[in-house]
């Protein structure tokens, strides 16, 4: 049980639910005419609302990235390791939020919300959503929330590519921006995980066109699978060997297609655990999300153009042993932001850890990440 | 202001300062802790960027909100348009890289002038301690073992004279310093002797 009163922790923490009764417009040319996001914070807003710290959540991430909803609590948020007093994202100076996202399925509007029109839940009616859309529904939160500028938009993989699209739409709402093992855009090869993720879903008997809802049932079997192949390309072939390495959980072979090898044990317990509460309307809509994603796109295909629009400085981070998102693609970033003259700062931390690197707390990622954060709040500080 | 400009600069970098104008853009290669950027920056208004490869060090230059960005000079600068900056920097670290000769070349691609200092390996303290001793020279500005040294590609103030020559570089201002970072009667008759370090400002 860990301990909710430890002093790194922002403790218990309780979310809210904001409703929009302004239609919002979305690249697919689909109107959401209202809905309702949830979002977490932590700490507190200063008298000039100037130390908001927006927290973009990844693939399969939500509002709940910080602290415990109840005493009973197993876990903490995501990011725990990251945000709290005197962490990274120190709460002690900072007001963090930390929504979901349209289309998620932890209390935002999305797939398994009532469709007003017919009074049934939207499913496979629900309007795709880009990470552009999402940015501009997380900029009517922060109007409602009084927040004018971020000092920092931060988010990690799918979250790092809305930092990057904030600063290139809202280049003066954005004070500064950390795009962590991220990209500007998909590989094939990646968009080619995603399909096979979604074909487990699609054409998981129990899915029912997307329907599932009416049919009281969810398909369990695809979601499990599109953890599966998820989980192994977010860990690397070395935190593998290490952590399981080719062991057998009775010692030996049974010549069969039961669980034998401990990877196996652990890649069935995260897809069982995942798809017990994951939607999976959802992870369709979020990895196409992803596949979308190309702020270049608007910009005649060139990545200098379009980071070219943002104002802020800067914090890349890249982990040497991420093969879902390699270094080399934050490299990219970096170089377009250096080619524009853009504030920008990169590391590549070196560790075993994969994708999933981002989410822990690796003593020279949490120093570099920490110290860029405190060199905001100091500056915030000398200016007031 | 910030802290780091009321920190006196270290003599060298003070020297490289006075060469860079008002409002230049800057990159520094093996920019260490950011000390030479942010002062540029404070005090010069400069625009730059710190390549570096130190994990101790980017967190140094990012507390001193200098850009840095970690990349190994030894694998090049492909990833920088020609002509980007106006001048790129290089101090004490051209004896520590693989191919001197490229980066010097790559520097002088995504840069308008180089600026580069190395400890020179012809003063006259260096080939007394070979010469007499039969050793491998240790002294303040070169403390490592010949085993442990990071330094693989000592040269001389003629070398780099040379080098220069050959390969059609213009030298457009040379400092050789002794050991008070000053410039004497020695240095200016007898550089190669009497410099302890070098600082080339050279261009195509």
């Amino acid at each position: 049980m860990p301990d909710i009163h430890a002093p790194g922790s922002v403790g218990l923490v309780t979310p809210t639910v904001m409703h929009f009764d302004q239609p919002l417009e979305l690249e697919c040319h689909r109107v959401l005419p209202a809905y309702e996001l949830i979002y977490e914070t932590y700490g507190t807003l200063n008298a000039d609302a100037s130390n908001a710290v927006l927290i973009c959540h990844a693939l399969s991430g939500h509002h709940h990235a910080a602290g415990y909803h109840s005493e009973q609590d197993k876990r903490p948020g995501w990011w725990d390791s990251c945000i709290g007093p005197g962490k990274p994202i120190d709460t002690n100076r900072f007001f963090v939020v930390s929504l979901n996202n349209l289309g998620g399925c932890h209390g935002s509007t999305g797939p398994a919300s009532i469709n007003p029109d017919n009074g049934q839940p939207w499913g496979p009616d629900f309007p795709m959503v880009t990470v552009k859309d999402w940015v501009n529904s997380q900029a009517r939160l922060a109007d409602r929330l009084g927040i004018r500028t971020w000092a920092a938009v931060i988010g990690g993989s799918l979250g790092g590519m809305q930092a990057l699209q904030w600063a290139i739409d809202y280049p003066d709402r954005v004070g500064h921006a950390a795009v962590i093992a991220s990209a500007s855009k998909l590989s094939a090869q990646n968009i080619a995980f995603n399909e096979v993720a979604r074909q487990s879903i699609l054409t998981d008997p129990n899915f029912h066109g997307g329907r599932y809802y009416l049919h009281d049932t969810y398909p369990r079997q695809g979601l499990i699978l599109a953890r599966m192949v998820g989980h192994i390309t977010y860990l690397s072939d070395d935190a593998m060997r290490a952590k399981f390495g080719r062991d057998l959980r009775s010692g030996r072979f049974h010549f069969g297609f039961d669980v034998e090898f401990q990877v196996e044990s652990y890649l069935r317990h995260q897809g069982e655990t995942f798809s017990r509460h994951f939607d999976a309307n959802t992870y369709l809509l979020m990895t196409k999300a992803l596949d979308y994603f190309d702020p270049a796109r608007d910009f005649n295909d060139s990545l200098d153009q379009a980071v070219a629009q943002a104002r802020c400085p800067f914090l890349v981070v890249s982990f040497t042993s991420d093969w879902r998102f390699a270094p080399e693609r934050s490299e990219e970033i970096v170089r377009a932001l250096m080619a524009v003259g853009r504030d920008v700062s990169y590391a590549e931390v070196d560790t075993d850890k994969g994708h999933d690197a981002f989410l822990l707390d690796i003593p020279e990622y949490t120093r570099l990440f920490g110290a860029w954060m405190r060199r905001i709040a100091n500056d915030l500080e000398a200016r007031a | 202001m910030t802290e780091t400009t009321q920190q006196a600069l270290r003599p060298d970098l003070a020297l490289i300062r006075d060469w860079i104008p008002e409002g230049a853009s800057v990159l520094d290669l093996g920019c260490g802790d950011g000390q030479l950027l942010a002062n540029l920056r404070d005090t010069r208004n400069v625009r730059g960027y710190g390549l570096e490869i130190d994990q101790e060090n980017i967190a140094h230059c990012i507390e001193r909100g200098v850009n840095v960005i970690e990349q190994d000079i030894d694998e090049g600068l492909g990833n920088i348009a020609d002509g980007r900056f106006d001048y790129v920097l290089m101090t004490q670290a051209l004896q520590a890289v693989q191919r001197p000769d490229q980066v010097v070349a790559e520097m002088l691609r995504v840069g308008r002038e180089a600026i580069v200092t190395f400890p020179n390996f012809g003063h006259w303290r260096v080939r007394s301690y070979l010469f007499f001793k039969g050793r491998m020279p240790v002294s303040r500005r070169l403390p490592h073992q010949w085993y442990d040294t990071p330094n693989i590609h000592l040269c001389t103030v003629q070398d780099f004279d040379t080098h220069c020559r050959k390969r059609g570089y213009k030298v457009l201002d040379r400092l050789v310093l002794n050991n008070d970072h000053a410039s004497g009667l020695g240095t200016r008759l007898w550089p190669n002797v009497f410099g302890e370090i070098a600082i080339y400002r050279v261009s195509y």
